[in-house]
């Protein structure tokens, strides 16, 4: 973990939210979903999850963020989690299509901020995303990476200790993907909150992630598979040796189960 | 970094190039589609009193516009007209009030609580199947010819179209949105008034469309059959007399009455639905 090569900025003191899960399982009736996960996940960590379809990573998200409650085991925090700790982005924007881009973006603030003071903090959120001239627009104008980068600006805004990610890039086109991905790499180097990152695609998990955990779904339910650190330097190049050492790793445990 | 600038950037230039449009040329083409409806009409009524004037069209069939005009005019001189359009205006607005409040509240807790809505959903589809301008007699026994039967008949046809579409529009909010309100800790009356009730205005606005069309249709027949003032009144005083051109004047009337009302509500529309896609592209 502190093999990182030189940063283009230091990175700030972790202030993100450490977790651990204790034999969490999750079914939906008879049906089981997720089948005792042990993780520890350090304050600050980027910590990706990749998966074949429909073995259950959305469900592990959902139920670290608290939208819905496991039926064995248990989530802990180091430290209180209050209303604005946790937040979560989707693979869809989920913008109010009735609210202009700075309105959806206050969306995301404590209802603690007030007045004027919900405005600046918008806009000075909105402006880490790179879409400060945007504030005044309707969500329908803007195009589908902006969009998703006002949702993460939504995200950002109450200044979560933990950000899970529900594969926020999936719907994008290549480009605009790899380029959120710096976006996404940037804000987390400068707030240092606890990223769970979830993706279907390895070689993003490989260009982000501290570590990548495998989520295999087995005949019980989804379980860990494979639990891989990625002491790599920052920022990473595409294309590596290393980074497809990895991968080769990563794709080879998903295809022998 | 610099790749999210540069796309911004990228987008701020083809935004300003979308902007400036070729003008001049567009404008004779703008001015010729915002008339070519009027052209028919137009030629109609001219038609009408050609053939009027040559006594083709008997006066006591159809008088010729210019009689109506006529018509019109002193009956707005005397002030009548005015006295009954009001009348009639306020009439429909009442009723549209009473059962829009009505039917907008039933809609929405309808569509909020599966509680109410087991409860108080099959009663109003019965009372649905009841054709409301067969209570007319009914109605009459029990109300005469006053302002209540007015104001009840068109509350009770109103309803129903507000109601439906309410119910409709809030049901079908967005799920995902409503989740994500869940997640940024919204309370339930900042979800409804941010994220229910702007998620269901369009398809409200479906239902007071449909509305307006019932109003004034249940309003044209009360009024013919039980009143004592109001345009209906005064087109069956005018048939007593055989005023054929003040029958065809209150009927022009309403269907000027009809299109204004239209006219409120898709500039009411407009206001509210701003960030619709649809609203957006008629804008421009
Ligand atoms: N609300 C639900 N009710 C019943 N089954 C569900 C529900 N949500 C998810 N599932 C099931 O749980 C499994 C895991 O879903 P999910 O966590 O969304 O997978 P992933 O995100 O990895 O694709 C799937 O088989 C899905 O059908
Ligand atoms: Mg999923």
């Amino acid at each position: 973990m502190n093999a990182h090569a030189p940063l283009p900025v230091p990175p700030a003191p972790a202030r993100g939210l450490g977790l651990h899960l204790g034999r969490l399982g999750h079914g939906f009736g008879a049906k089981r979903v997720l089948d005792r996960i042990d993780l520890d996940i350090p304050a600050g960590q980027f910590v990706a999850i990749v998966g074949k379809s429909g073995c259950g990573k959305s469900t592990l998200l959902r139920l670290v963020a608290g939208l819905d409650t496991p039926t064995a085991g248990h989530i802990a925090f180091d430290g209180p989690r209050d209303d604005a700790a946790i937040r979560i982005m989707f693979q869809e924007p989920r913008l109010l299509p009735w609210e202009r881009v700075l309105a959806n973006v206050e969306v995301g603030l404590p209802a603690s901020v007030k007045g004027e003071e919900r405005h600046s903090r918008a806009r000075a959120i909105l402006a880490e995303v790179g879409l400060a001239e945007r504030a005044g627009e309707w969500p329908a104008v803007l195009s589908g990476g902006q969009r998703q980068r006002v949702a993460l600006a939504r995200a950002l805004a109450s200044g979560p200790r933990l950000l899970a990610f529900d594969e926020p890039l999936g719907a994008l086109d290549a480009l605009t993907r790899i380029e959120m991905q710096g976006l996404v790499e940037r804000i987390w180097q400068e707030q240092r909150f606890t990223a769970l990152f979830v993706t279907h695609d390895v070689s993003e998990a490989l260009a982000l992630a501290d570590r990548v955990i495998l989520i295999d779904a087995g005949q019980t339910g989804g379980h860990v598979a494979l639990d891989l650190a990625v002491d790599l330097p920052r920022p990473r190049r595409r294309g590596s040796a290393e980074l497809a050492a990895l991968e080769g790793r990563i794709l080879d445990t998903l295809f022998s189960s | 970094m610099s790749l999210v600038d540069r796309s911004t950037r990228l987008n701020a230039a083809s935004q300003g190039a979308e902007k400036t449009r070729p003008a001049g040329k567009g404008r004779l083409a703008a001015l010729e589609t915002s008339l070519a409806g009027w052209v028919l009409p137009i030629l109609l009524v001219a038609l009408w009193e050609y053939l009027a004037r040559l006594g083709i069209i008997a006066s006591n069939v159809l008088p010729a516009p210019s009689a109506i005009a006529e018509a019109g005019w002193a009956a707005l001189k005397s002030g009548e007209l005015v006295r009954n359009m009001g009348v009639s205006t306020l009439r429909a607005f009442a009723g549209l009030f009473v059962g829009g409040v009505i039917g907008l509240a039933f809609g929405i807790a309808n569509g909020l609580s599966e509680l109410s809505h087991r409860y108080t959903d099959t009663t109003l589809q019965m009372i649905r199947n009841v054709p409301h301008l067969a209570l007319i007699p009914l109605v009459i026994l029990w109300f005469g010819i006053e302002e209540e039967a007015k104001l009840f008949l068109v509350a009770l046809g109103v309803f129903f179209p507000i109601y439906i579409n309410t119910l409709h529009g809030v049901r079908t909010v967005d799920p995902q949105l409503i989740e994500m309100g869940r997640v940024y800790g919204m309370s339930p009356l900042t979800l409804f008034r941010r994220v229910v009730l702007p998620g269901a205005l369009p398809s409200i606005f479906v239902g007071l469309r449909f509305a307006l069309g019932i109003m004034w249709l249940t309003l044209i027949v009360a009024e013919t059959i039980a009143a004592s003032s109001g345009l209906g009144y005064m087109a069956m005083q005018a048939r007593e007399f055989l005023l054929v051109d003040v029958v065809v004047l209150a009927i022009l009337i309403y269907a000027l009455l009809g299109k204004l009302a239209d006219v409120l509500t898709r500039w009411l529309e407009g206001l509210c639905l701003q960030w619709h896609p649809a609203f957006q592209a008629k804008r421009d």
